[in-house]
């Protein structure tokens, strides 16, 4: 089981991760190599004709950022949330 | 020009007015031009040196997307051409990206030649297996027995190692990473950016619409590949065997100091009398 | 040690050449050695450390011109020199450097061709290469030095060209020039002019790499200056960025071509002996000039008005001034050390007065009877 960051506090660092769908040409990598399974396929197809991930689970983000190493068409980020 | 973007992440290194870049889904280079721009901005180098150049083909296109000083030569000439920026201005630093095919098919030659004289440059190779731009021909890197449009009857050529052969050359740093393992890639992006002297990346790079499409894999299916078959090991060159079905050995084979081309040129100055 | 060996010397137009680069302060050198110009990379091989400089022998001729363009781009004034096997290696980078606006020079010492034909042989058979060698549109400078001197000032001149204009310049000697013992004076360094790049006055963020004014010549930054440009031989903007429509095609292409066209006059540079009143016109450059002139002096010797118009640009082809001293004559002789390359321009030029054209293949440059005999043809059949 793989414990999530923890916060000096206690608390769980939360992180917000953004996909910019005018970058995104739908590749999969996000979805499928996430460690935490964040990322979901859709099924809609936007107006550039691709489906972006959509972020299901953004609770579970360890922030590796792997996902957005992993892009390439460098349409993710992920940021800490600063409380 | 030269207009950094301080909106954006990597407004600094990247010329964010010209993304989305061109290339395919899934393409390997974008995942090699995002780990550039995090080396050239973690290494803290004044950019103004940096001097990025490319060759033809799909990796050829890197050039034009960085926020450096840039050019792209034609077709496997990337490196007399660099050789010629870092002579003429030492204090420059060329960076080559470019593909399997431009470097080392064509532009062979002078790959091998600008090892040997340990040119201050640093050659990042996208190494995919086949001539992506012109449609998936085999190249210098392909397995034997692979179909592509100018082997259909499968491939009767053999492959290079490309490590294997750069170090012979005579390269003071020589790697081979995927396009996986980025954190490493970047790693070894900021030594060679950092070390003088000649120093060579192998990046395996998925060309998804390419060699992808003749090989029946999917861009998740090559990247799969690349984690499952990448296995770091600590060997000579030459036992740094590469079968894409199989297996790739990654990570940093040859790490020395040599004196380059320029310092030695340098030292013709004291001979010749110069004032 | 200097870089302006001022004085009086005996020495052959390799050497000539090779001590004009320096003077017209050429810093980078880079070539393969080939018959009849490897003399000038030696020359330059012990001159360039003396002076600052840097030299590298590359393993092809692709090599060199591709790191010639290189250096150019870092800010050095750069040359390579080599014979016809040598250029044709050189077409595409040549190309290049004309799309990329690339101030070099480039030296090719003329031997017999086609092919490897005879190294030690001299010719004229690639006068008709540098201009149209490369593949698509282009114009580009080359100049037809006739003596040793000539081989040190006019590749001053080529420098001084290449570095207004961005664009590559030929220097296109033949082997027996390259090879001749003449003297040579080379004056004070104050009396060498040379000429530099136009640099930018922007700054970086306002900077276009290839846009230009009226001169139709864009200022060039170099790498390192903090301007951080693109430059690609794919067809581009005036950002430097690729640009596929055809409106960008016809806009590039007429400017790298109308550079050079627009400027033709003030580019030009003829030599033209007893033209005034001549009924008969010889046209040649190079080394056939001399034997050229020889026998003009004997034709008016013997009370023929002959004439000598010296091509000394070859391109851009001087075909204005050449239309209108052809108004004036009766026919006109070419003589080349071809079988028939710059005679072309020289017809197409003068028409539709008559053209004789004696061709001379070989080693050997037209004798001045042999010219003389052709012009006595050429007036009374």
């Amino acid at each position: 089981m793989i414990e999530l960051a923890k916060e000096p506090s206690g608390r769980q660092k939360r992180h917000r991760i953004r996909v910019n769908e005018s970058f995104c040409k739908g590749c999969g990598y996000c979805i499928e190599f996430c460690p935490r399974h964040v990322f979901e396929r859709t099924e809609e197809i936007n107006d550039r004709g691709v489906s972006p991930p959509r972020v299901a689970r953004p609770e579970d983000c360890l922030g590796c950022e792997l996902c957005a190493r992993l892009c390439p068409d460098l349409a993710v980020s992920v940021e800490e949330e600063k409380e | 020009m030269g207009n950094a973007n301080n909106n954006h992440p990597h407004g600094r290194t990247l010329r964010v007015d010209r993304l989305p870049h061109i290339w395919c889904q899934g393409c390997g280079l974008g995942i090699i031009l995002h780990c550039y721009a995090e080396a050239l901005e973690e290494t803290g180098m004044d950019l103004d040196r940096v001097v990025t150049i490319s060759g033809i083909g799909c990796a050829g296109r890197t050039s034009g997307y960085v926020n450096t000083d840039g050019f792209h030569t034609t077709h496997g000439r990337a490196l007399p051409f660099a050789t010629g920026v870092g002579i003429a201005k030492p204090d420059l630093k060329p960076v080559v990206i470019s593909g399997d095919g431009d470097l080392f098919s064509i532009g062979g030659n002078h790959l091998i030649h600008a090892a040997r004289r340990n040119v201050d440059v640093l050659v990042i190779c996208s190494n995919n297996f086949n001539y992506g731009m012109t449609g998936a021909q085999f190249g210098p890197t392909t397995p034997s027995g692979i179909r592509t449009p100018t082997s259909p009857y499968g491939n009767i050529e053999n492959p290079f190692n490309l490590v294997a052969l750069v170090a012979a050359a005579g390269a003071t740093y020589v790697s081979r990473w995927t396009v996986y393992h980025a954190q490493m890639l970047k790693n070894s992006m900021k030594r060679g950016l950092e070390k003088r002297g000649f120093s060579f990346i192998e990046v395996i790079s998925p060309c998804t619409t390419g060699y992808g499409r003749l090989n029946r894999m999917s861009p998740v299916d090559m990247m799969r590949a690349l984690r499952d078959f990448g296995k770091i090991k600590k060997v000579p060159p030459t036992e740094a065997t590469i079968d894409p079905t199989r297996e790739m050995v990654l990570g940093e084979f040859v790490d020395v100091e040599k004196p380059t081309y320029n310092d030695v040129f340098s030292s013709l100055y004291g001979k010749a009398g110069a004032s | 040690m200097s870089d302006i060996l001022t004085g009086t010397h005996f020495v052959h137009g390799d050497w000539a050449c090779a001590e004009g680069a320096i003077a017209a302060g050429c810093r980078f050198y880079a070539a393969y050695p080939i018959t009849p110009a490897t003399e000038i990379a030696e020359r330059l091989a012990s001159r360039l450390p003396e002076v600052g400089g840097r030299f590298i022998q590359f393993e092809d001729e692709l090599g060199a011109i591709a790191s010639v363009l290189g250096a150019s781009y870092a800010g050095l004034k750069a040359m390579t020199a080599t014979s016809g096997p040598g250029i044709s290696l050189m077409l595409e980078n040549i190309g290049l450097a004309v799309m990329t606006e690339a101030p070099c020079v480039i030296v090719n010492v003329m031997r017999g061709g086609p092919s490897t034909g005879q190294p030690t042989a001299g010719a004229q058979g690639d006068v008709m290469q540098c201009r149209w060698g490369t593949h698509g549109d282009v114009e580009i400078i080359a100049l037809a030095p006739e003596s040793v001197q000539e081989m040190f000032d006019l590749t001053i001149e080529a420098f001084n060209l290449s570095e207004e204009y961005r664009v590559p310049v030929f220097l296109l000697p033949d082997a027996n020039i390259g090879h001749l013992y003449e003297r040579l004076d080379i004056p004070e360094k104050n009396k060498v002019r040379t000429m530099n790049r136009k640099k930018p006055i922007v700054k970086p963020d306002k900077y276009k790499p290839f846009e230009a004014d009226g001169s139709l010549v864009p200022p060039m930054a170099c790498f390192g200056e903090g301007y951080k440009f693109y430059a690609t031989g794919l067809t581009h903007d005036e950002n430097g960025y690729p640009d596929m429509t055809t409106e960008g095609q016809d806009r590039l292409v007429r400017r790298l071509c109308d550079k050079i066209r627009r400027n033709a006059d003030r580019i030009q540079r003829v030599e033209e002996y007893m033209v005034e009143d001549c009924d008969l016109l010889v046209v040649a450059y190079g080394i056939t000039a001399r034997s050229a002139m020889s026998a003009v002096r004997q034709a008016r010797a013997e009370g023929i008005k002959a004439g000598l118009f010296r091509l000394i640009t070859l391109w851009p082809f001087p075909d204005k001034k050449l239309e209108e001293l052809a108004g004036r004559v009766k026919a006109v002789v070419v003589a080349e050390m071809n079988y028939g390359q710059l005679v072309r321009e020289v017809e197409r030029a003068v028409r539709p007065t008559r053209v004789t054209f004696l061709p001379k293949i070989g080693d050997e440059p037209p004798r001045p009877d042999e010219i003389l005999t052709e012009m006595r043809r050429a007036l009374y059949g």
